[in-house]
């Protein structure tokens, strides 16, 4: 009785405090992205403008997220079915534009960043696929090379 | 010394390639660390400790890169990339790995 009272708690307390979290960095990420939207991030290697390039330095971003309660049990219920799992798409969504925004924010000096990578990694408390694993977390991580061009005339 | 991801140094010339540098490390997180993002899998969200934890170790393989290069001569690191893995249960290596040339 006791633990179905405590999962029942878990889950409720996920669900709001998920829910509420989630919002909140869907509303600052759209802020950031808005303040950040002059600085375009391309996936290709060639710089598509005639500039000569005063500096270029590699710039990272990365951030380790993961589940709430009530998601993770909703999730285990939905993979019995399959499907499309908005739960999870969104997560990953938040984790991949957090991590470009924290790269971009790395260089406000920079006109462009070029060839832009993305790399996603699971980490497992103990182990990804051990079953014992409490902690189960993906990384986002984005690199890029950060541009700045000579200034006109100079 | 200049670090790009890709194949050059935009306006520079390559007057030499070195070849390959590596750099690795790999790490554990520490029980604080683990239990307060256990508590924080409750409810969703960043795992501050952990994002931490990855940068630090990526920045450390990055810095062995650079020594490596250093050590070649060379003034810049093109075309450098990363690898992610988790060689044991709860640790994982941070690669990082690039072409040293010389720049003018």
């Amino acid at each position: 009785m006791y633990q179905l009272l405590y999962i029942l708690l878990l889950f409720v307390v996920g669900y709001t405090i998920g829910t509420i979290t989630e919002k909140r960095h869907y509303a600052n990420i759209r802020k950031r992205e808005q303040a950040t939207i002059k600085l375009p991030v391309l996936t290709t290697k060639q710089i598509p403008l005639f500039k000569s390039v005063e500096q270029s330095q590699l710039v990272t971003g990365n951030v380790a997220v993961s589940m709430d309660y009530f998601k993770r049990i909703v999730m285990a219920l939905k993979s019995f079915f399959g499907g499309r799992l908005v739960l999870y798409e969104t997560l990953v969504d938040r984790g991949r534009r957090e991590a470009i925004l924290r790269m971009k924010e790395q260089a406000p000096w920079a006109d462009m960043i070029v060839n832009l990578r993305l790399e996603t990694s699971a980490i497992g408390g103990q182990g990804a696929r051990s079953k014992k694993s409490k902690v189960r977390s993906i990384e986002m991580f984005a690199y890029g090379t950060a541009i700045k061009f000579q200034k006109e005339g100079s | 010394m200049i670090i790009t991801n890709i194949e050059t140094v935009p306006d520079k010339k390559i007057i030499t390639h070195y070849g390959i540098v590596t750099g690795s490390t790999v790490r554990a997180k520490h029980v604080g660390r683990d239990i307060m993002a256990g508590l924080k899998n409750i409810v969703g969200g960043e795992l501050k400790g952990y994002t931490e934890l990855l940068q630090e170790a990526r920045n450390e393989a990055l810095e062995r890169m650079i020594e490596q290069a250093k050590s070649m001569g060379a003034n810049a690191v093109v075309n450098v990339r990363f690898a992610t893995s988790s060689v044991t249960q709860g640790a994982s290596e941070l690669f990082a790995y690039g072409t040293a040339v010389a720049i003018e």
